[in-house]
């Protein structure tokens, strides 16, 4: 049985790859087909899976705040808040933001750069 | 006790405004950022027991002829009723002060060390279901990004180490090892304490200039001692390079020339105006300038020195808010 991180990987990266919403059912049996198409190596994700484990994955992530249910239908379908691509780019304004409170989250290679600075160092590596 | 207060008065006026300027325009810290590591540290933690001491010594002036004596009859007038008039209102005035500004800095402490850790948790979260692990590294995580970027996110055995597509085409296998070397260094020595402690202390006190001075100059010697760490397994050369494509943000093209430390010494480049400060703009060109035209470590005996008048600053108000009870 897979750790409930990779299940919210699995879960995340399907959604994320589907373009409508989808049924905890769904998800599983695409979970198991994705099993059987990887062959054992690539996960054991789907294997065995619980429809009740599933949605304990789906609720896990619309706590994190990441999916979210459409309540009219019964059953309930799913899908992602944002896409793929939107949380990327949520990430990385964390990360290049410059903001003095948000210096402590992380440490970056290089901080805020400033544009003469920029200047000076692509003359360092030969080309402006 | 009269004389104590206005001593430690003075001390911390000292410590909040001219000597961290004087500080944070000079040039050896370049030389030896451990020590001024630690001076910092001493001028913070001195400048907030002479504060508060301060007050807390004149308030308590008409009730004890020292600290220890004075506390036992606040302790007297605050559990048992004791008769409080033998405190004047600026007494009290100052008293008050000395709570508050206690509870004030434990408080933001506290508060900035969750925000810190929501936010962390948080950017966890999502990297792990947006990066994939690195083929290679332990601990390393790839995101699909096409700008250069590489951070450490501490978290004790949690801590991981991010990098970008971006950055990993960008750089040569060597400039890629100076780079891990460096955000590794920053997580073994433990530098999130030393960013949270300082962001917590400008937070709580943003209108004194010793906080944003403390706090900018952290974060530039935190990098020099991460990039001195780099150098001891890669070349000057290698790692200049690595800052320079990570800082101009841009993949370098092809042809761009190999450069040997010689030719990047004599190349005669001019940083602007200030960037020699400790400033958060001025940190990578402070850091790349460093590592150019390199001068000489501290002389041992400068060195200790310094470490001296560390350990007087700690030492100075603490003996004058305690000795004076422990003699009498």
């Amino acid at each position: 049985m897979a750790s409930l991180g990779e299940l919210e990987r699995a879960v995340m990266d399907l959604l994320w790859a589907g373009q409508e919403a989808a049924t905890a059912n769904t998800l599983r049996d695409m979970l198991a087909l994705s099993t059987a198409a990887h062959g054992g190596a690539a996960g054991h994700v789907g294997k065995d899976l619980a429809v009740t484990t599933v949605l304990t994955v789906l609720s896990r992530l619309e706590k994190k705040g990441l999916v979210e249910r459409e309540r009219g239908t019964r059953p309930h379908r799913y899908q992602a808040v944002s896409s793929r691509e939107d949380h990327t780019a949520e990430l990385m304004h964390e990360v290049l933001g410059s903001a003095p409170d948000r210096e402590a989250v992380l440490a970056r290679f290089i901080g805020s750069v400033t544009e003469s600075e920029a200047e000076t160092l692509r003359k360092l590596l030969g080309h402006s | 006790m009269f004389w104590t207060s206005y001593f430690l008065a003075v001390l911390a006026i000292v410590l909040a405004w001219p000597v961290p300027i004087l500080l944070s325009r000079a040039q050896w810290p370049a030389r030896d950022p451990f020590t001024a590591m630690l001076l910092w540290q001493a001028i913070g933690l001195a400048g907030g027991l002479s504060m508060i001491g301060a007050m807390l010594v004149y308030g308590l002036e008409p009730v004890g002829d020292n600290l220890i004596a004075g506390l036992r009859a606040l302790a007297g007038m605050v559990l048992q009723n004791a008769p409080t008039t033998a405190l004047g209102f600026w007494h009290l005035f100052a008293l008050s002060a000395a709570a508050l500004l206690t509870a004030h800095l434990v408080f933001t402490l506290l508060l900035t060390y969750f925000k810190i850790g929501r936010q962390r948790r948080r950017h966890r979260e999502l990297l792990a279901l947006l990066a994939s692990p690195s083929a290679d590294g332990t601990g390393t995580m790839v995101i699909n990004h096409d700008s250069p970027v590489a951070y450490c996110l501490p978290g004790g055995a949690r801590s991981v180490t991010v990098l970008s597509d971006g950055l990993l085409a960008a750089l040569e296998p060597a400039e890629l090892r100076a780079v891990l070397i460096h955000e590794n260094a920053h997580l073994n020595q433990r530098h999130h304490l030393l960013l949270w402690a300082f962001a917590a202390w400008r937070q709580a006190l943003p209108w004194l200039p010793t906080t944003r001075l403390a706090q900018e100059a952290v974060n530039s010697l935190i990098e020099m001692l991460a990039d001195d760490v780099a150098l001891k397994s890669e070349s000057k050369a290698t790692l200049i390079k690595a800052i320079a494509i990570v800082a101009s943000g841009s993949a370098v093209p092809q042809a761009a020339p190999v450069m040997g430390p010689a030719g990047l010494s004599d190349s005669g480049l001019q940083f602007p105006e200030g960037a020699g400060g400790a400033g958060p703009a001025g940190t990578t060109a402070s850091r790349v300038s460093r590592l150019l035209s390199p001068r000489p470590p501290l002389p041992g005996t400068l060195r200790a020195a310094v470490l001296a008048v560390c350990i007087l600053l700690l030492a100075m108000p603490t003996a004058l808010l305690i000795v004076p009870g422990l003699l009498g």
